[in-house]
């Protein structure tokens, strides 16, 4: 393989160095891993948001739920880079304690600014996905957690929540393909990710064109995947009857 | 079942060589620049002094300075497009610009894939500003250290193989410099010349400091299409640069500028002085 495309390089000119170049593909592997590391936290930590701020925003405390509101359109309407770089560079350098030798020591590395960034703006659109999923199930099943001694809590999370989360997986799979898509903004804030390595190595190497084909690619097989994890989770929770 | 999928897979295959093949075509040339009455060069919009925006958003700076003169002695308008370390090369290869003017090293790398206009018309290394209290000695205090640094720029990979610092790289000069004030990392590794406009500034950088020698210097070219360099567009700017190290422009503009006086500046006029 590194054969071939240094041979490839030599008689064509085009360069997929990381194919080749021990460095470059180093450097690229850890980009990848960054890029799987961030898109796993941030998944997790949209769906944990989603899911407790669709509770929260059923709750029958006014505050809680305006509360919610503000949360899902503050985020929902401000662009996500700016978010981004909003968290990293104005509340990064609020967030901070003074080290030993008088500098500012950051708490929060950019890493971590980019997993809350991407978490918080996907997690309000699931927010509202759950909410749409919550609102379809209908009333007469509720009633029925009800007239089996579930309180307001155990009902959401044994009965409705199950139910909504069916019927939003559709809606759900776009925002979270949207979310893996995303975390490349991370590059912005110097999170070394794969498009954070591939711009260095298309810089050093000059095959802007071929790396933007290898990121794409790889783009392509985390969300095919992605996807086709979500629909085998849609089939099998499929209840016969019930939904689309 | 599967003729479908073979047939995906060969579409798939024909776009993405299309992609590949798509490479740039032959563009415009001095007659085609004068014909337009326009040049589009490609220059730094946030590296002060060479090229940034004053507070009504108007270009200037030592390289608008040049690409303005440029202009003038093509006889034409200057259009600027701005350029960043990582788009400037593909900017010049796809045919977006006709000169790139952009704070730009040259490395051999680079002379293979761009015209790289000699004489060159400044020159500059990397250096790191630092605050004082990280007391810096020598380019081994960086090693296992968080550098900040800017995204493209040619030095990272040299001095991440040599003294081993973590970079961070930001998309521009203003993002690196918030993370070096914010702590995000010890030292900001660019330009010395950059790093000299920085410090020039007391209001934010008085507890910072240039500790260390300047490392990887070169000069600075301005670039064209590979095939335009010995082509009447490549040979025209040859000559201006030729005459403006001759006439003590460059020197003027140096000064303009604030400057820290630049040896290789002063030598290159010596030279092309008795010429």
């Amino acid at each position: 393989m590194e054969a071939f495309f240094r041979h490839l390089y030599e008689t064509t000119g085009y360069n997929f160095s990381i194919f080749y170049d021990r460095r470059d593909e180093l450097n690229f592997v850890h980009g990848l891993g960054v890029s799987l590391e961030l898109m796993a936290i941030s998944l997790v930590g949209s769906l944990a948001i989603g899911i407790i701020g669709a509770w929260l925003g059923g709750m029958s405390s006014q505050l809680v739920r305006g509360s919610v509101r503000v949360y899902v359109q503050a985020l929902r309407n401000t662009p996500p880079l700016i978010q981004l770089y909003f968290f990293f560079f104005a509340l990064g350098s609020v967030l901070s304690v003074i080290g030993p030798n008088g500098r500012p020591m950051p708490l929060l590395s950019n890493f971590t600014w980019a997993c809350i960034g991407l978490s918080a703006v996907a997690g309000a659109f699931n927010i509202e996905i759950f909410r749409a999923g919550i609102e379809s199930v209908p009333r007469n099943i509720r009633d029925a957690a009800t007239a089996l001694g579930l309180g307001r809590t155990k009902a959401f999370f044994l009965v409705i929540l199950p139910l909504a989360f069916r019927l939003c997986l559709p809606a759900l799979n776009n925002n979270l393909v949207n979310l893996l898509k995303s975390t490349t903004m991370a590059y912005a804030i110097g999170v070394p990710e794969v498009l954070y390595v591939s711009a260095q190595i298309w810089s050093d190497e000059f095959n802007a064109t071929e790396m933007m084909l290898v990121v794409l690619v790889v783009y392509a097989g985390i969300t095919t995947a992605l996807i086709g994890v979500m629909q085998y989770v849609e089939r099998r929770l499929k209840v016969p009857g019930y939904g689309a | 079942m599967q003729a479908p999928l073979a047939r995906s897979l060969a579409l798939a295959a024909l776009a993405c060589a299309a992609i590949v093949a798509a490479r740039p075509v032959l563009a415009d040339d001095l007659a085609d620049i004068k014909k337009k009455g326009e040049i589009a060069i490609g220059v730094k919009a946030e590296y002060k002094p060479f090229g940034f925006r004053d507070a009504s958003g108007q270009l200037m700076g030592f390289e608008i300075d040049i690409a303005n003169g440029i202009a003038k002695a093509l006889g034409v308008k200057a259009k600027f497009e701005p350029v960043q370390d990582a788009t400037r090369l593909p900017y010049i290869t796809q045919g977006r610009v006709d000169l790139v003017i952009a704070t730009m090293n040259t490395t051999p790398e680079r002379e293979r894939t761009v015209g790289m206009i000699q004489p060159f018309y400044y020159a500059s290394g990397a250096s790191v500003v630092a605050p004082k209290s990280a007391h810096l000695k020598t380019w081994e205090d960086l090693r296992g250290k968080k550098v900040c640094a800017t995204q493209g720029a040619n030095w990272n990979k040299p001095i991440e193989e040599k003294f081993d610092p973590t970079i961070v790289a930001f998309r521009g000069m203003a993002e690196a410099q918030t993370a070096l004030q914010n702590g995000e990392c010890i030292a900001f590794l660019y330009g010395n010349t950059s790093i000299a406009g920085m410090l020039s500034d007391p209001t934010h950088w008085a507890d910072y400091e240039a500790p260390l020698p300047t490392l990887n210097e070169g000069p600075w070219a301005m670039a064209v299409k590979l095939e335009e360099k010995d082509r009447p567009l490549g040979k025209a700017i040859t000559a201006l640069i030729a005459g403006w190290h001759k006439d003590g422009w460059f020197l003027e503009l140096e000064k303009k500028w604030h400057l820290p006086a630049s040896p290789w500046l002063a030598a290159e006029h010596e030279k092309f002085k008795n010429k």
